[in-house]
């Protein structure tokens, strides 16, 4: 028999762990040109979050805070970002991912290729996030069991 | 032991083998003129702070002198979460 | 001796592959092949990032460049290990989790129809 008490240290201990864990996610997208890091870094600690609380509360608690269409609608998000920077480029006479051309008001190139190092870090990093957490809920899911072998899908 | 297995087991002990013998041209552990250290990566390492403001060189090579493979890399990790979505969901009837 | 002390780590990623390769063709249940195909797949990834190795060099992030322009003439090559391997093997990594999420889909939809993961119970339910 399953008791009330049997998973309060976990549930407990995740809920509040959770919290710092995004915040870290967040920082390592956002310090991938100074420090370790990077899109796919952050994104898989991101996905990685959410998983530890699906893993502690149950898949309901989870779905109740992101929908499971949203799920993938975010990863779509993250790759028209990269292709759209990558795009808006083209707008200003450069190449396809030349960032030079961006007219952004800062004092040198460089600088503005840094920013669009960040923003496409970005769009990957959602992208990582929204693929993680949909495996992980498409693996769990108990879905239908077939009574007989000779039956077929659905 | 079952003679698939022990064939199995021969196989993958003569790959070894040519394997180990193929290693005999390669650099040794920890070379500094191996030659995948001289032809571009002293570019990336001299030159990525001061064209792109990025401390990180991998972080500068991957996503802005190699973005275009990085682009089709996130397609590729997203066409991975659409198959498991294509192959695991169902729709609810009613 | 000298071959096996001055490239041993050669020896031990092929060691491992091997491990993972007789994983992948000897064993007779499916999950244990795709485990084995994530050895096989991490052995390679190491074997490539052990190339660009150096002695005595420290990782590939600009040391106190932060807020200030460091001219290339005044930054030595041999101090910061090789980048181009890491960036390579970050796209092998994420190729791997891809194919090993969908391997593992197409295992769950087998189990659903044959209520078996085991190879030979599957190929008597063929025939």
């Amino acid at each position: 028999m399953i008791n009330r008490y049997d998973n309060l240290i976990i549930e407990f201990f995740c809920r509040i762990i959770a919290a710092p864990v995004f915040i870290f996610g967040v920082y390592i997208i956002f310090h991938g040109e100074a420090s370790p890091g990077g899109g796919f870094q952050g994104g898989v600690i991101l996905g990685a979050g959410f998983i530890m609380l699906a893993i502690a509360h149950g898949m309901d608690f989870t779905l109740q805070r992101i929908r499971e269409k949203m799920i993938l609608f975010l990863s779509c998000i993250g790759v028209f970002i990269y292709g759209g920077i990558g795009a808006a480029c083209i707008l200003w006479r450069g190449n396809f991912l030349d960032y030079g051309k961006l007219p952004l008001p800062l004092e040198s190139v460089s600088v503005i290729r840094g920013i669009g190092i960040m923003g496409i870090e970005i769009g990957v990093g959602l992208t990582v996030m929204g693929v993680m957490i949909s495996i992980y809920y498409d693996l769990i899911n108990p879905g239908g069991i077939q009574p007989e072998l000779s039956g077929e899908e659905e | 032991m079952k003679p698939l297995k022990l064939l199995g087991l021969i196989t993958v002990i003569i790959t070894g083998f040519f394997l180990i013998y193929g290693v005999s041209d390669m650099p040794n552990w920890g070379d500094r003129n191996a030659p995948a250290s001289t032809h571009v990566s002293p570019y990336y390492i001299q030159r990525s702070q001061v064209e792109t403001n990025a401390p990180n060189f991998v972080s500068a090579v991957l996503a802005d002198y190699r973005g275009f493979d990085t682009l089709f890399e996130t397609t590729v990790i997203f066409c991975a979460g659409i198959a498991c979505m294509m192959l695991l969901r169902k729709e609810d009837d009613g | 001796m000298e071959f096996i002390l001055s490239k041993f780590n050669y020896w031990i990623y092929i060691i491992m592959m091997m491990i993972g390769f007789y994983a992948m063709i000897a064993k007779r249940n499916l999950v244990k092949k795709i485990i084995g195909m994530n050895i096989f797949q991490t052995a390679i990834i190491l074997f490539y990032v052990s190339i660009g190795a150096k002695k005595g060099a420290t990782i590939p992030i600009l040391e106190a460049a932060h807020h200030t322009v460091v001219p290339p003439e005044s930054i030595e090559v041999a101090k910061y290990i090789n980048p181009l391997p890491h960036v390579l093997m970050l796209t092998a990594i994420v190729v791997g989790v891809s194919v090993t999420g969908v391997a593992l889909a197409l295992i769950i939809l087998i189990y659903r129809r044959y209520r078996t993961v085991e190879e030979d119970e599957i190929l008597r339910q063929l025939t």
